[in-house]
């Protein structure tokens, strides 16, 4: 029973804002200049803390979803997928919603 | 033993998916992933529902392992090549659950599913059955399974090996919070264990990290490789993953698995309990 539930932008009941601190966002693919984001199904997305330590990591959904319950810090959010990484810098100073893009290319 | 007895790569994995006598088991407590795509010819094995005891917190016994090995068409003979999501955890667990049971030949597929699909190798939908075998079982071998006593002696006298995250291990918190929260009544460490999170063993894509890291990993961390071993974690799929890369990898001496984990330790009554980091 330790895998993390199915990855929805959806917070679970009972889910307080003013007390958690949740990290949630979409994993796109880079396609081009032109174009904006498709998103990214099936990728690994890996929650690492301020030294770049591992913390979490999640399966994001068909849509490209994910989410954490993590503390407030400064994180960094990295993505794997078959057509690529990539990760993005994300700072959560107190409780609360925040929501973040990673771009795999 | 060497690492190519315990740890298949996804090459060879790739090139032995007809090969008789081997084996693919996809172990996970979440099955959805193999329904939507499994490794061609692999069967699935439920962690929850068919490798525990479903009223008392237990393994299922050995009579009852035979029957659903022998359904699953394993025979006794076969190579059985584990791997799952969640870095091989749950893989892990039944890596040392078949050892348990005295399984001749079984195998880690080096980083699991997440390799396998970061490399874009086949999956399939297609239903695998393989016909039923006899499968017969030994005593469980409880030279790789540790129980709460046993825990409570290793105090200062064995490395404990805590393999939970460095906020689990201090007692800030009981269960990650981006998992299920299954508690213990008190947080914090059994005293004297040192604090090594599993994932310190693997590298990103799952895989295990080189004998040469494995080992200055836990040197640097105060493992005395001359004294026995017991990992824990939580609820002990984390530490199964930990008790592989020691007994199976590293091949030191005298190394179990406390499936009991901090679940049972923390809700003992009277048991001493740690807080904090390491000074």
């Amino acid at each position: 029973m330790c895998g993390a539930g199915q990855q929805t932008l959806e917070l679970p009941p009972g889910t307080d804002l003013s007390r958690h601190t949740v990290l949630a966002g979409t994993v796109l693919i880079d396609p081009g200049p032109n174009d904006a984001g498709q998103t990214l199904g099936g990728a690994f997305v890996r929650l690492l803390d301020g030294t770049g330590e591992f913390t979490a990591e999640v399966v994001s959904s068909a849509s490209g979803a994910f989410r954490f319950f993590a503390a407030p810090g400064d994180w960094t959010i990295r993505a794997l997928h078959p057509l690529g990484t990539g990760e993005t810098p994300l700072s959560a100073p107190g409780p609360g919603l925040f929501s973040v893009e990673v771009t795999v290319s | 033993m060497s690492r190519e007895d315990v740890l298949v790569t996804p090459d060879w994995a790739e090139q032995n998916l007809d090969t008789d006598g081997v084996v693919f088991v996809e172990v996970d407590e979440d099955t959805t992933a193999y329904d939507a795509g499994h490794i061609p010819g692999a069967v699935k094995i439920n962690w929850k529902t068919e490798l525990q005891d479903p009223v008392i917190r237990d393994f299922v016994d050995r009579g009852a392992f035979e029957k659903l090995l022998s359904n699953k068409g394993i025979s006794n003979e076969d190579t059985v090549v584990l791997y799952g999501g969640n870095n091989n955890w749950f893989a892990a667990y039944a890596y040392w659950y078949f050892k348990l049971y005295g399984h001749r030949d079984v195998r880690l597929l080096d980083g699991g599913r997440k390799k396998w699909e970061l490399d874009g190798r086949p999956l399939s939908t297609e239903e695998v059955s393989r016909p039923a075998t006899s499968y017969t079982a030994q005593e469980q071998d409880t030279s790789i399974r540790a129980f709460r006593q046993e825990a409570l002696e290793a105090i200062g006298t064995q490395n404990l090996v805590d393999v939970r995250s460095p906020d689990e291990f201090s007692g800030k918190i009981l269960a990650p919070a981006h998992l299920l929260q299954e508690c213990a009544q008190r947080p914090g460490h059994i005293p004297t264990a040192l604090n090594v999170p599993w994932s310190k063993a693997a590298n990103e894509d799952g895989t295990f990290k080189s004998d040469a890291d494995l080992r200055a990993l836990y040197g640097a961390a105060g493992l005395d490789a001359s004294r026995p071993t017991i990992a824990y974690c939580r609820i002990g799929e984390r530490s199964s993953h930990t008790w592989f890369v020691l007994h199976e990898l590293l091949e030191l001496s005298e190394v179990k698995n406390y499936d009991g984990s901090w679940t049972e330790y923390g809700s003992l009554v009277g048991a001493p309990i740690e807080l904090g980091t390491k000074g």
